[in-house]
């Protein structure tokens, strides 16, 4: 489902004496349809780096990064519009919405985006809510204002409302009590057995064990790191 | 996929300089594209261009009309230009003294852009008045007033129902939330992005707010002295920029 092919990338910063960082060569990993496969490796050395170049938010300077049928690394905008509406879904380690915007239709909006009724949007958005421990009060306000773990907690609710066949996990448990961590790991669980291939950054060591069939180490993807 | 617009090697000077050049690009249905640049960048110019308003010195600007196709509506006749201003193309300004009548009631202006396309109607229009003042959440009971009794930002909102209620296809915004408070921005932010949603609209968003682009647009194209700089999907060119000038302008914003 997911395939990165001999992939690499630097930054230049144009503002900074054009220092040029390359800080990827030669990366690849292929990950099956109902298969979890951690990136593991120090601060620094690129998880979270590779997963933007997945999810197309950084350019990917050489290789191919195929998700289904599309190249991320080489697609125009709206193919890759395409691919997150659909296909590719990415639960970040923060939440950005538009201020005033009421947590459930934060939560529903993936759905309605991909042509679900906004009812039945509004229904499923509420199961999830509820099964992550969102008190039903703070549905109707704004989770710009949430604790940290409620925030993240709503982040997975709408990474999880849409049901993405590949999906990318940046630290999902983190900050979060054993209760709920324990209600995402199920949740990434029931993803995998509906056949999602997810790719996943996990500190959470035991959470790791649980899930994941299969760890990378992109330590051998930096340059100047491998061995 | 046949593109919305299809704009080629468009340009427009001022005398000797360089209002705009050498802009090309493909909208497709359903796709919002942000304009970022500073002051003097050229992406009003190069609004105005795409828009009708003004008359571009090079290139062509062609749009899918309903009937014949791909169209460049710099050649095309001046009535044909003014019949898609009025029923496929709506233009929200700044400012919204400039794209509403001032001394008309909230209902007339909106009502207007739908005589304009042969309503003659008048209950129909005005419950379609009424409807479209509803969805920017204008109550009923301001249907009769002026738009100088109007705050700012129901101003602006009442400005949006005028242009959509003839169900466009391709929007054009001048800083759609410029000079309006945040709360009230942030209202607009989410009503923009709800009609777009369910009415399938295409955008093209002129500002040089980067927290509204990453909220608005799925694309950006930055502007510095009348060139495009940089194009790409939003978030790729928010979170990796790759020309010095865009890698500036991101690390410039203040954080809140």
């Amino acid at each position: 489902m997911i395939s990165v092919e001999n992939v690499s990338k630097s930054f230049t910063l144009h503002n900074q004496g054009s220092t040029v960082i390359p800080v990827m060569a030669g990366a690849s990993l292929q990950v099956a349809a109902g298969e979890c496969v951690a990136l593991v490796g120090a601060s620094g050395a690129g998880k979270s780096t590779l997963m933007r170049m997945i999810y197309g938010n950084y350019l990917t300077a050489s290789g191919r990064i195929m998700v289904g049928d599309t190249d991320v690394a080489s697609a125009a905008p709206r193919e890759v519009i395409a691919l997150r509406r659909r296909t590719l879904g990415y639960v970040s380690q923060f939440l950005r919405v538009v201020p005033r915007v009421p947590t459930i239709d934060v939560v529903a909006e993936p759905l309605l985006l991909t042509g679900t009724g906004a009812d039945e949007a509004r229904a499923q958005a509420a199961t999830l809510l509820a099964r992550l421990n969102i008190p039903e009060r703070l549905w109707g306000l704004s989770p710009t204002t949430f604790s940290g773990g409620e925030q993240q907690r709503v982040n997975i609710a709408r990474g999880f409302a849409f049901a993405y066949p590949a999906l990318l996990l940046d630290e999902p448990t983190a900050s979060l009590d054993p209760t709920n961590r324990a209600t995402v790991l199920a949740m990434v669980q029931e993803a995998k057995a509906r056949g999602a291939a997810i790719i996943g950054i996990f500190h959470d060591h035991a959470a790791r064990e649980a899930l994941c069939d299969r760890q990378v180490d992109v330590t051998g993807f930096t340059p100047g790191l491998a061995a | 996929m046949t593109p919305l617009l299809q704009v080629e090697n468009l340009a427009k000077y001022y005398g000797a300089r360089i209002g705009c050049t050498d802009v090309s690009f493909d909208l497709y249905p359903g796709e919002v594209m942000g304009i970022v640049g500073e002051s003097g960048s050229g992406k009003s110019t190069l609004l105005n261009c795409l828009a009708g308003h003004l008359r571009p010195d090079q290139g062509a600007v062609r749009f899918a009309t309903r009937s014949d196709g791909l169209r460049d509506t710099v050649t095309m006749s001046e009535p044909e230009r003014r019949m898609l201003g009025r029923t496929d193309w709506a233009f929200v300004h700044q400012h919204a003294r400039d794209g509403l009548r001032m001394n008309v009631s909230a209902g007339g202006n909106v009502g207007e852009r739908l005589m304009a396309v042969n309503a003659r109607h008048y209950g129909d229009i005005r419950e379609q008045a009424i409807d479209w003042l509803g969805r920017v959440e204008i109550t009923q009971d301001r249907i009769d007033d002026r738009p100088t009794a109007f705050s700012g930002g129901m101003q602006q909102r009442l400005q949006i129902a005028r242009n959509l209620v003839t169900g466009p296809r391709l929007v054009f915004m001048d800083e759609p939330t410029g000079g309006l408070d945040v709360s009230v921005q942030a209202r607009l932010l989410d009503l923009l992005r709800g009609l777009v949603r369910d009415m399938g609209l295409s955008a093209i968003i002129v500002t040089h707010d980067l927290a509204v682009v990453r909220l608005l647009a799925d694309r950006l194209m930055v502007m510095k002295d009348g060139h495009v700089v940089e194009t790409g999907l939003t978030d790729q060119v928010l979170d990796d920029p790759q020309h010095g000038y865009t890698q500036l302008l991101v690390s410039s914003v203040l954080q809140v």
